[in-house]
């Protein structure tokens, strides 16, 4: 259920042919692992959050053939990329690059690291300027009616 | 006629819970009993009512009523019955039915077995849960009511996503949403202690069953959906940090943590507004995760703002319910009593830092998940958020967790000596180090990814600790056998579960490493007789035909797969094309063995002759699912611990009487 409404939106978007068909595939196995590593990090635009490689969708396709067309040109991993991004935006990156408006995405996770962290170590501090262990609560009226209840029930 | 005995058992139970969620609420501030004993029966009520509504809609569904229009909208009369009986919650009104009938099956599960809680607490707890059914009932009803007719009825339903019709997913949503409402009773206790103003170890035991069988639901639940993500989407893969994937993983985490920090106030009487935070969190994040999935925010924002009036409202129940137990929190926190010291070397600081990791961990899944909402909606562009992120700053928080897991059950109470520790766990060091230069050297160097022979270790490390922990308790070589046997059957169960279940997660990781870091794949256009071997493993296509299903077409290849020349499996995977809705699926055909799945799947017919076929395999993956099977074995056996039974305290304090007598 949980992974309906993404499924919903991934197939009926969805060619029903598989994916990775092998004559999009390039010749030499080297460069198609390249061109495949390189696929994982770019995303199906009209998928929900799948990878290119990972894809049914005719666009997935299209980018599939556009990277293996620019390895084969011998364009370098950063080149594909740079290609990729000046069409369709830093959407396309799986792995958003680090800048302004991904600072509290990278930074944030550090950010709450170390705030727990300095909580922890507060809490240590706290603790060692001596506030001594406050004893339990007396019982009120009502717990002890009940205990005395309970206690009667237990013989 | 049914469906509007349903409906109007729906309303019954909305005024049921206003009644529970008001009078022994008020019943418990002024002591009166007679108040606050009208919770018990309420809950009663409610679980008949909302089981009459569950039963009015599973029957509209068995008996395919097209004239409800839910069932027009997402069943069809050719469905096999199991997938028309799983089809009640394979939909958006259907599936919060679900949510709240389990919510009431857990307020009925404290009424039958919480005797011996205090009754102001149960009042509370019980006022609490209503409160989360007022809010769930308000939402079916004025939004989502499952039992909205059609007229004229049509002839036949549009069927169920075939995606659904399927035992792993049939039965994914149960075992979710079990995990999520279960976290709802460690709420409602939270909140029910911090109306009280005390915690105390009594408290913390009342909860950690409760929070013990939602992880185990929720363990089960993603287990299973990923499972079927393996077997189903046809690409060998089992975790996409998918937002839908996500939404359930971030209660787990924080679920994990209170789990442990609940350890600490039972034990120690320490970290006790902590772990009430931790419980009001973890369900914030089961409403948040229902909210996620439910809202369609998360396809994008734009589809969240076109159908507002389900998200909008679900929003403000998310605000209400998360914003009014922090305003709660934060005025009454400061009050609960602080309990025992520790140092910061010591078993508690070890569960603290497990706490400190996992929050942080659900903190960095829930900025990743949501950051491309924000992002979007403060015009700073679309940003994707995909698993290269998630795995550069996740993965790397769950290493010191995972070193720190395997030392921290050695640490004593109170004041701990690590180096004394760690030399203790010099066994496992050193198997460790030997398992990374043996993957390392096995893999070729470099030849493989540079993580492996890490994850191996980590892996290894765990397992170690976590031994050498229990032959200690069990003085296994220390002490003659037949000592360390009698220990051994002493050993409580809840000791056992905590043994069992961290094996469980060595285990996984295992699975994890070895099936992401070695998968083997070959996809190519297969003639029939033509031969492909993968990881040694000799596919030969022999036969391809087109067979008739209860509900669907299917292209199923025959693939005779031989290794070294004796005969291994045959393989049968399907390319479906259900007929209604008419959409496609691929149905993997797998044979597990110890070292890894032989996994096959069969895509299109070629116009120049042959059929695309995708041939994997998937290293250690049965060591993943063995390992989900030995967490949630680990937590049934922590839950079956005697002081967590029912009535358990009562025969405990006889014995104790008796004995002294």
């Amino acid at each position: 259920m949980i992974r309906l409404a993404v499924l919903l939106s991934v197939l009926w978007l969805a060619a029903p042919a598989l994916a990775a068909d092998p004559s999009e595939m390039l010749k030499d196995p080297a460069l198609e692992k390249r061109a495949h590593t390189l696929g994982k990090e770019l995303r199906c635009l009209v998928c929900q959050s799948e990878s290119i490689e990972d894809s049914n969708a005719d666009l997935a396709k299209d980018l599939r053939i556009i990277v293996r067309e620019q390895i084969g040109k011998g364009a370098s991993d950063e080149q594909v990329k740079k290609f990729v991004v000046d069409r369709y935006g830093d959407y396309v990156l799986l792995n958003p690059p680090f800048k302004g408006a991904t600072l509290v995405l990278w930074l944030g996770p550090f950010g709450l690291l170390a705030v727990s962290l300095v909580a922890a170590w507060a809490f240590f501090r706290r603790r060692a300027k001596g506030q001594a262990p406050a004893g339990s609560a007396p019982l009120s009226d009502a717990e002890k009616r009940r205990l005395e209840a309970l206690l009667k029930d237990g013989k | 006629m049914i469906a509007e005995i349903g409906h109007f058992a729906l309303i019954l139970a909305l005024a049921v819970a206003l009644i529970q969620a008001v009078i022994p609420l008020v019943g418990a501030s002024r002591g009166n009993a007679t108040w606050m004993g009208l919770a018990g029966p309420a809950s009663v009520a409610q679980m008949l009512l909302v089981g009459i509504a569950f039963a009015a809609l599973t029957h509209a569904y068995m008996t395919s009523d097209f004239s409800v229009l839910n069932v027009a909208q997402n069943s069809h009369t050719d469905k096999p019955m199991l997938y028309k009986v799983t089809g009640v919650w394979g939909n958006h009104e259907g599936s919060l039915l679900l949510w709240i009938t389990i919510l009431a099956l857990f307020g009925l599960a404290v009424t039958l077995f919480g005797a011996n809680l205090p009754p102001g607490l149960k009042a509370r707890a019980l006022a609490v849960q209503a409160m989360i059914t007022v809010g769930f009932l308000l939402f079916i009803l004025l939004t989502s009511n499952p039992f909205e007719r059609l007229d004229p009825p049509p002839m036949n339903g549009s069927g169920l996503n075939p995606l659904l019709q399927d035992p792993g997913l049939a039965f994914h949503p149960p075992f979710l949403y079990l995990g999520y409402v279960g976290f709802s009773m460690a709420f409602s206790f939270a909140i029910a202690a911090l109306i009280e103003g005390k915690v105390d170890a009594a408290w913390a035991r009342w909860v950690r069953p409760w929070t013990l069988a939602a992880w185990i639901f929720l363990t089960l639940g993603i287990a299973l959906g990923s499972w079927w993500a393996y077997y189903e989407l046809g690409w060998g893969g089992w975790w996409y940090w998918d937002p839908v994937e996500n939404a359930s993983f971030m209660p787990w985490l924080a679920g994990t943590a209170l789990l442990h920090s609940a350890v600490v106030v039972e034990k120690r009487d320490s970290l006790k507004s902590w772990t009430i935070l931790l419980a009001i969190v973890a369900f914030g994040l089961s409403l948040l995760g229902t909210f996620l999935v439910r809202s369609g925010v998360i396809t994008s924002v734009h589809a969240f703002a076109t159908d507002p009036a389900r998200g909008v409202f679900i929003l403000g129940l998310l605000i209400f319910a998360v914003g009014g137990s922090f305003t709660l929190y934060a005025v009454r926190a400061p009050s609960l009593k602080t309990g025992g010291l520790f140092a910061p070397v010591s078993r508690e600081g070890a569960l603290l830092l497990n706490n400190v990791l996992m929050a942080t961990g659900a903190g960095t899944v829930l900025l990743g998940t949501l950051y491309p909402l924000f992002a979007d909606a403060l015009d700073l562009g679309k940003v994707s958020v995909g698993p290269p992120f998630f795995n550069s700053v996740f993965l790397p928080l769950m290493v010191p967790m995972v070193l720190a897991m395997a030392a921290g059950p050695l640490l004593s109470w109170k004041r701990g000596d690590l180096a004394g520790v760690l030399s203790r766990l010099s066994v496992a060091a050193v198997a460790a180090l030997a398992v990374a230069l043996a993957t390392w050297l096995w893999q070729g160097g470099s030849a493989g990814p540079w993580w492996a022979a890490g994850g191996m270790a980590l892996a290894v490390w765990l397992l170690g600790g976590t031994i050498v922990e229990w032959a200690e308790r069990i003085r296994l070589f220390r002490a003659p056998l037949a000592e360390s046997l009698e220990r051994m059957g002493k050993l409580p169960r809840s000791s056992w579960g905590m043994t069992i279940t961290h094996s469980g997660l060595a285990l996984l990781i295992i699975g994890m490493t070895a099936s992401s870091a070695w998968k083997l794949e070959s996809v190519q256009t297969q003639k029939l007789g033509e031969t492909i071997t993968v990881a040694g493993y000799a596919f030969t296509l022999t036969q391809v035909e087109d067979i008739n299903g209860a509900n669907y077409l299917a292209t199923q290849g025959t693939f005779k797969v031989t290794k070294d020349g004796q005969d291994f499996a045959i393989l049968q995977p399907e390319k479906r094309v259900y007929r209604q809705p008419p959409r496609p699926t691929t149905e993997a055909a797998i044979v597990s063995t110890i070292l890894g799945d032989v996994y096959a799947v069969i895509g299109d017919a070629v116009p120049e002759g042959g059929w695309v076929t995708r041939l994997y395999f998937n290293p250690l993956v049965p060591w993943m699912w063995a390992g989900c099977l030995v967490m949630v074995l680990g937590g049934l056996m922590s839950l079956s611990d005697r002081r967590h039974r029912i009535g358990a305290p009562t025969r405990a304090r006889a014995a104790v009487q008796a004995a002294k007598a």
